[in-house]
């Protein structure tokens, strides 16, 4: 398993006030993200095991653009991921930065 | 007990169509099964309890190692559920998902719910884990055993995309009664297992039509495997559990005499059958080949229509 | 005077040399291999029916059998190579040169033999080009051909499945040829007379029916939200967009999903009638949906598909029948009703490179072209306008007199960034090259050329390459879809928002599509069960797409 860990700071706190949200499952080409609200406002974490290996630049310039459109700032984002495509890795954090807006 | 987690991706919720049981995550089952911000899990993802095994395999873990355990209500009624991610190891029973059920069982001693709700959707046992998986079955079937012996009922729910296979088969025999729908399956070997130890001649596993009418939902139900079926949707699947906790058989001498004389009927007079249909033609359906494409409503006429596939036993 | 009529001497003598092994016309199974040792000659070219989807399967195994010292180096111009006998013949020496158009399931096969010097390849072709030879350069000898029953007189019923037959036999028959049939059943009268019997020759009475593979069935239970997102576009950004009317889909997720947004998506957008009604299709039962909802006015098919023929019984408003009440398809009517009455073909690839070329090729599989490089084609030749062509071809004038201009056929790509396994969709270099390079093709297998290509669709969003105006912006224009390709993170971020602003490029929100609605709950059938209830259980669906 490979892991990679990303740290981004955001202008502001993402709306909401859910503790936390999970979301996708852990399958051949998909993946589970589990969003909490545990940091400071304007941090952000996502921390990912993959067992595919190599793909360190995908998922930073993944995880960059997500950070860049939500501003999930005060999330700490954790990802089993079981293979997923880089666009549906964004669709689940996508989804999960929803779910902690309600 | 933390606060309840959906996964509102798989939920059809205000869009106007029925979500689909089979479609759905074990998370949106539970959210639509039971009532409306009633769940309460335990050991929920944030605590990552996760498998220990799966990263010698270099194979990924999830956070509630695909069993969700926890309590809530149904109808205003007090239960525990439990409900196993198909989707994740074929919701495989391993260490840490075994461990939880069995847990959660053993609270039902204490807490004694008007029931317990196994939302079944699994293989059998994971092979990276499978002396704690082989436990984890032992450990619950007894532990259903004690439930039921304290007054509990345990209703199982299959219509999930791995069925109800391996240990999860034998774990389904010994719940108080069983729901399923057409797409649910439940037995112990697999198609691919028996195929791979009789061959294709005896069993095509591709042949899903084969599959399906020997281990699918409507052939469980059509011997009497399986109490209840249900629509493809989560609504169904909440409807006919509140109907079988009232129906669940005490869990006495008289009942396991009754399966045991069941099961033993069932063997003399289907023994010698060589494909489903010969069993819903002994059993008097009159068109058995067009069972498989009847729709809910006009099977479950067949069923009245025919009386004895409700029965005391299990 | 007989210098003129060899070829009808030798067919004479070829049949002459059949009847000892027949009742008539009629061949019992176990002879088959006499009759094709006694009508085959060294060096013939020989077509064995391998269609797209039908296999004459009882005489592919009879030609495996035959004594390579008699019957060797058999010229086969045949479209599909998809039985292992289909290869197995030239291994043992008894065919040795090959022209064909599709290979599918055996393209993996084909590349080591073409590799290993086994087979003498002609050309892989697009199935209208190998049929156009069948009448100018590559006309059969023998035609070994199949059909579902037969009177004893050779009338042929090929069933819904016509698919190549007329066009083989018209070629071979009038031109000197033999023609064999393989039927599951001679009966006293056909339901209906597909081929005349005066056309075939000999009728082989099949040990088993012929062989049919369910080509077009996707299962609405496997479409992700991605594909739901793309055809969402899609139905947006260009069937909306162009007004499409007349169309051809390929066989992906991608474009089976847009044909089960139809009924919903699409009809939330007021399309109705206004796009998709006239298609050139195989009967995909994913738009059952379609056709139920009132959407489709009319389909013609090039084959059938398992599983549909009752369906299409009951709707004959809508697609092609006999007399019977069956299906009538036909290979090489549909590939010219696609090439030139269709507006737009619209399907996927494994790869496309910087400015557009595609191919379904990869490192070690030659999988022939089939027909999507006809569709996945501009007809120079055609010559009557629609409002979609034309605004097409206003797009791409950059140039000249407007009086002059032309219009356009739309050939859109819709793929996923990423395919299976992580392996990008998006490429420097087509493999295609690098494997023409290593079994010596002369022409490398492209699927559709560049030019030919008018805009790309994934996920990420919308390329438009006809309003692209230099090679730069081209190639930027693909990048700017590309997603998280390697060519993807390549782009040129600013000029990729340039092309943005002026529609080069569009991404979902400049369609006003939220990504996060992509979901399953669109779809018009979300499994194969739902499609049967659409059908209202006419639809029959083969035993390995059921789940109950």
């Amino acid at each position: 398993m490979e892991k990679l860990s990303f740290r981004h700071t955001t202008s502001r706190a993402l709306p909401g006030a859910k503790a936390q949200a999970i979301t996708g499952v852990v399958a051949s080409g998909n993946l589970e993200v589990l969003l909490e609200r545990t940091l400071p406002p304007t941090e952000c974490t996502v921390e990912i095991e993959t067992p595919i290996r190599g793909y360190g630049e995908v998922w930073e310039a993944v995880v960059a653009d997500f950070v860049a459109r939500a501003e999930p700032g005060g999330l700490r984002i954790t990802i089993n991921d079981g293979g997923a495509r880089p666009d549906t890795v964004s669709l689940r954090l996508l989804q999960g930065a929803r779910l902690m807006e309600v | 007990m933390n606060e309840r987690i959906i996964d509102l991706a798989a939920r059809g919720e205000g869009r106007g169509w029925a979500t689909s049981w089979y479609e759905a995550s074990a998370r949106a089952r539970i959210d639509g099964l039971l009532d409306a911000g009633s769940f309460r899990e335990v050991i929920g993802p944030e605590q990552r309890r996760m498998s220990p095994h799966l990263p010698l395999f270099d194979l990924p873990r999830a956070f509630d190692d695909g069993m969700i355990v926890g309590s809530g209500r149904l109808d205003g009624s007090a239960v525990l559920v439990a409900a196993q991610e198909g989707r994740f190891m074929g919701g495989a029973f391993g260490e840490i998902h075994g461990a939880k059920l069995v847990g959660l069982l053993r609270a039902a001693l204490k807490l004694k719910p008007a029931a317990v709700l196994i939302l079944f959707d699994t293989g059998g046992v994971r092979l990276q884990e499978a002396n704690a998986g082989e436990t984890a079955i032992a450990e619950v079937m007894r532990a259903i055993m004690r439930v039921r012996a304290a007054g509990v009922p345990v209703i199982g729910l299959i219509g999930g995309r791995a069925g109800a296979y391996g240990g999860g088969g034998l774990i389904a025999g010994t719940c108080s009664r069983l729901v399923v729908s057409e797409g649910g399956r439940i037995s112990v070997s697999g198609p691919e297992v028996i195929e791979t130890n009789k061959g294709a001649e005896e069993f095509d596993s591709r042949d899903r039509a084969l599959v399906w009418r020997t281990m699918g939902g409507k052939h469980r139900r059509l011997t009497g495997g399986a109490d209840a079926y249900a629509d493809d949707t989560i609504e169904a699947f909440r409807q006919a559990a509140l109907d079988q906790i009232g129906r669940a058989p005490a869990f006495d001498l008289a009942t396991l005499e009754a399966e045991q004389r069941r099961l033993e009927e069932r063997l003399v007079r289907f023994g010698d059958c060589r494909d489903a249909t010969e069993i819903w033609g002994q059993l008097g359906v009159n068109d058995p080949e067009s069972v498989p494409a009847l729709t809910t409503a006009d099977f479950e006429t067949l069923l009245v229509s025919l009386g004895e596939t409700t029965h005391d036993a299990r | 005077m007989s210098g003129w009529r060899r070829e009808r001497e030798a067919r004479d003598a070829r049949i002459e040399a059949g009847r000892s092994h027949a009742e008539g016309k009629v061949v019992a199974a176990d002879k088959v291999v006499d009759l094709l040792e006694a009508i085959l000659r060294p060096g013939d070219r020989v077509c064995l029916e391998g269609d797209n989807q039908k296999q004459a399967d009882c005489l592919a195994r009879g030609l495996s059998q035959c004594d390579p010292s008699r019957v060797h180096d058999l010229h086969m111009v045949q479209s599909g190579i998809v039985l292992p006998e289909h290869l197995d013949i030239f291994e043992q020496g008894i065919a040795k040169r090959l022209d064909y158009s599709y290979s599918g399931p055996q393209g993996g096969r084909i590349a080591r033999m073409l590799y290993g010097g086994q087979i003498e390849l002609g050309a892989v072709h697009t199935y209208l080009e190998l049929f156009a030879r069948y009448f100018v350069d590559l006309t059969p000898n023998v035609a070994l051909i199949a059909g579902v029953s037969a009177d004893r007189d050779g009338n042929l019923y090929t069933g819904p499945n016509t698919e190549d037959t007329p066009t083989v036999v018209e070629a071979t028959a009038f031109k000197n040829g033999v023609v064999v049939a393989q039927v599951n059943e001679i009966v006293d009268r056909v339901p209906r007379v597909d081929i005349p019997g005066d056309r075939v020759d000999f009728v082989v009475e099949a040990d088993k029916p012929f062989y049919v593979e369910p080509l077009f069935t996707r299962d609405p239970a496997a479409m992700t939200e991605t594909q739901i997102l793309m055809a969402m576009m899609a139905i947006k950004g260009i069937y909306a967009e162009y007004g499409i009317r007349r169309l051809n889909h390929g066989i992906g997720f991608g474009t089976a999903a847009i044909e089960l947004l139809l009924p919903t998506y699409a009809e939330r957008l007021g399309l109705k009638g206004e796009i998709a009604t006239h298609w050139a299709l195989n009967p995909h039962p994913t738009l059952i949906p379609a056709i139920e909802s009132g959407w489709v006015k009319q389909v013609h098919c090039f084959g059938s598909e398992v599983g549909m023929d009752r369906y299409i019984r009951e709707r004959s408003d809508i697609f092609f029948t006999g007399a019977d009440g069956s299906l009538r398809s036909n290979r090489a009517f549909c590939q010219t009703a696609g090439l030139y009455a269709c507006d737009l073909f619209i399907g996927s690839t494994l790869q496309i490179d910087l400015t557009g070329h595609s191919s379904t090729v990869t490192q070690n599989r030659v999988a022939g072209f089939g027909g999507a490089p006809n569709m996945g084609s501009d007809p120079h030749g055609r010559r009557h306008p629609s409002d979609t062509w034309m605004k097409a071809g206003r797009e791409a004038q950059v140039t000249g007199d407007p009086a002059l201009m032309r219009g356009r056929k739309l050939v859109v790509q819709i793929v996923e960034t990423f395919g299976d396994g992580l392996v990008p969709t998006f490429v420097e270099r087509l493999d295609a090259l690098e494997l023409a390079k290593k079994i010596g093709l002369e022409l490398a297998p492209v699927m559709v050329y560049a030019d030919d290509v008018t805009h790309i669709v994934t996920e990420e969003g919308i390329a438009n390459l006809l309003l692209c105006r230099t090679a730069d912006e081209r190639e930027q224009a693909i990048r700017g879809v590309a997603g998280y390709t390697e060519i993807g993170r390549g782009r040129d971020r600013a000029m990729v928002e340039r092309l943005r602003q002026r529609g080069i490029v569009r991404r979902p929100e400049d369609l006003g599509i939220e990504p996060l609605d992509a979901d399953r709950s669109l779809l018009a059938a979300k499994s194969i069960k739902d499609l049967v209830h659409w059908s209202g259980g006419l639809y029959e669906p083969p035993a390995k797409f059921r789940n109950w």
